[in-house]
């Protein structure tokens, strides 16, 4: 634990009335002045993390420390975080301004002091002329501007956000990303951002936690995530990927698709099963004699920056691959690949093992 | 056009039924205060409701009604808040809300067994050592059991009021640090003042046309303007006397109606939200 550290979970598990529990066993830490965040599919345990920061409930078992003080039973009033909800939670008797004003009127600032910050957050999520407005009047898209105003006024030390663009359109939702990742640099403040959409996390954080089933899978900034996925799941849920099975055969040598490959990965038990990954922006195409693999091109689908194709190896694995070359459906294609585009994975591999796994490699000088 | 009046003879059954049923007796009632005890046509009836007897009659029949929805409220909306957060609500406001399908005569009497001198109350003060109380026909009696029965009238709009709200604003309160207080008095008091209004129109109305009770359990030691009324037909044959408290009191009603309208702000954006 560093001093830098606002936010620490020990062994934090939350279970509801059910066995399984929504966490399990869940340990992280949050640095001071980040933009952290949590990414997973629909019900992987979230919006509870953020709860459980915000302090709407307890632990089951587990410790969450704030500035190094344990606040398992600080209640959420009294703690230096403010949220901005999944579905918004404006107060529906009170116009705009009066919900962003809410806090500061806690605090019994003064009146002008609670005019001048209001205004300014009105302004900094694209609202100025809004305040007398009735929350029935607002869009979707508006409300939760105004329930990210009404967070950031208070100007607490952690900024939790539940999915806080998802009801925006893509330009808005862009622009509010710029601007909330700006917003965060600025300030200097502690973001915890909640999102489902991979594209929008690798953007705008410094650091992802990838959550599945109530238990973070892997952690890292966006390019260690990316590059180095953990396991099946990971590599799935960020970005496109070919994960394929395969075989350790030796070190450096890996075995899949019915061909023997050189790759970058050593320390793994021979012939041990693995999983392989390869992005298939890292796939070439080139002509079948030249080609580390020959695949058969299926379809091909034009995204505007690149192609598409997506091809099956003789053994039916099928090879995304993203081209800014063109080729003939049905035609048989070479594919290239540099050895260390091959990402191999072991399964079941914690992230300890697999963070030492990777630090070994760098210290032989592997070049990556 | 032909749909227009062909539709408009589906309101004919509404029609009729107010006619008969409601503007009718309120055109009877005002026509039968304009007439003296010996049948002649005068204002003497209006003159006479604002001497002291009536006026007092009227300011003590606003406090009793006052003092019985206090604490109704005082002790319905705890408990509907309540409600809201057990497990089975539906059943548990099933059992509040039975006990209101029991008429209301048969309560009242009920009580008249517990509270009265050898009724199990007493029994149980004997025991105590504190000797026999006169319960019945006290001002106590009388609030406690007009209480008792217009409780689920309060309970049921403000537990629906507070079932629609939506639990998050709670967190959304705590989370901006209100207290548990400010969170009621600036979060869930003015969310479910809509509901609080319909108990108060549900409860306060009633009250001040009670007539069974004051004579039943307060001993006639409490009149309202119900009782006033009743009394004037049944006891003082004065029915133009009667009818122009009838006047006044439904005058009375509309106001409190009026004044504890629904401002729709608050319960039609709470729909919206959600
Ligand atoms: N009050 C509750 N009682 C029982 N189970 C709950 C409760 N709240 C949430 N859960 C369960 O906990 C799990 C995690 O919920 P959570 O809200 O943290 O998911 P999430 O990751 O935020 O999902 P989403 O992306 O859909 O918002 C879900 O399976 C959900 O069904
Ligand atoms: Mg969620």
């Amino acid at each position: 634990m560093t001093d830098n550290t606002i936010i620490r979970f020990e062994n934090v598990t939350k279970s509801y009335d059910s066995a399984t529990p929504v966490l399990n066993n869940v340990s992280f830490e949050i640095e001071r002045g980040k933009f952290y965040t949590l990414l997973g599919p629909s019900g992987c345990g979230k919006t509870t993390i953020l709860r459980l920061i915000a302090g709407f409930m307890e632990p089951t078992s587990g410790d969450i420390y704030f500035n190094g003080n344990k606040i398992n039973h600080v209640p959420a009033n009294e703690r230096q975080v403010n949220t901005v909800f999944q579905d918004y939670a404006l107060f529906p008797h009170l116009n705009v301004f009066e919900n962003i004003a809410f806090g500061l009127r806690i605090k019994k600032l003064k009146k002008e002091e609670i005019t001048r910050r209001v205004l300014e957050a009105l302004k900094f999520v694209n609202l100025e002329g809004y305040e007398n407005r009735e929350i029935v009047e607002m869009s979707g898209g508006q409300k939760q501007r105004v329930a990210i105003a009404r967070a950031i006024v208070n100007d607490p030390e952690v900024i939790l956000l539940d999915e806080p663009l998802s009801a925006l359109d893509l330009k808005l939702r862009t622009e509010m990303q710029y601007e909330l990742r700006e917003l965060q640099q600025r300030l200097g403040k502690t973001f915890i951002f909640v999102t489902h959409d991979q594209e929008e996390a690798l953007a705008m954080s410094d650091e992802i936690f990838v959550m599945n089933a109530g238990v973070i899978q892997q952690s890292g900034t966006p390019m260690d995530i990316y590059d180095e996925p953990i396991n099946r799941f990971v590599a799935d849920f960020i970005g496109e990927s070919n994960i394929v099975p395969g075989v350790m055969i030796a070190d450096y040598r890996v075995q899949f698709g019915g061909k023997d490959f050189e790759c970058a990965d050593k320390g793994l038990s021979p012939n041990e099963k693995v999983d392989i990954v390869i992005r298939p922006e890292d796939l070439e195409i080139t002509t079948v004699d030249r080609g580390k693999m020959t695949v058969k091109v299926d379809t091909q689908l034009f995204r505007g920056v690149h192609y598409e194709l997506s091809t099956f190896d003789k053994d039916g694995n099928e090879w995304l691959v993203h081209s800014t070359k063109k080729a003939a459906v049905g035609e048989e294609i070479g594919l290239d690949f540099d050895p260390e585009a091959i990402h191999v994975m072991r399964l079941n591999e914690t992230e300890e093992e697999f963070d030492k796994r990777l630090e070994s490699y760098g210290e032989e000088n592997h070049a990556k | 056009m032909q749909n227009n009046t062909n539709r408009s003879y589906y309101l004919v059954p509404y029609f009729g039924w107010m006619m008969l049923f409601v503007i009718a007796p309120l055109v009877l009632v005002i026509y039968f205060s304009l007439f003296d005890l010996h049948g002649n046509f005068s204002f003497i009836n209006y003159q006479n409701f604002f001497t002291s007897v009536y006026l007092k009659l009227t300011l003590s029949s606003f406090w009793y009604a006052f003092l019985i929805t206090a604490f109704t409220l005082a002790i319905a909306y705890p408990t509907a808040y309540w409600l809201t957060k057990t497990k089975h609500k539906q059943l548990w406001l099933l059992l509040i809300i039975i006990p209101s399908w029991i008429n209301l005569l048969l309560k009242t009497y009920a009580f008249i067994g517990i509270f009265g001198v050898k009724g199990p109350l007493n029994k149980l003060f004997e025991s105590m050592g504190i000797g026999t109380q006169q319960i019945l026909y006290t001002d106590f009696s009388f609030i406690f059991v007009s209480v008792y029965i217009f409780i689920p009238f309060m309970i049921l709009p403000i537990f629906n009021s507070l079932d629609k709200m939506n639990p998050t604003l709670i967190d959304a309160a705590r989370d901006l640090g209100s207290s548990t207080w400010t969170t009621f008095t600036k979060v869930i008091f003015p969310l479910t003042i809509n509901g609080v209004k319909s108990g108060i129109q549900a409860v306060f109305i009633p009250s001040l046309s009670l007539f069974m009770i004051t004579r039943l359990i307060a001993g006639n030691k409490v009149i309202t303007l119900g009782t006033a009324i009743e009394q004037q037909f049944l006891v003082t044959r004065n029915w133009g006397m009667g009818s122009t408290i009838a006047v006044f009191l439904i005058m009375f009603m509309v106001i409190i109606m009026i004044l504890t309208g629904q401002k729709d702000k608050g319960a039609l954006s709470n729909e919206q939200i959600k």
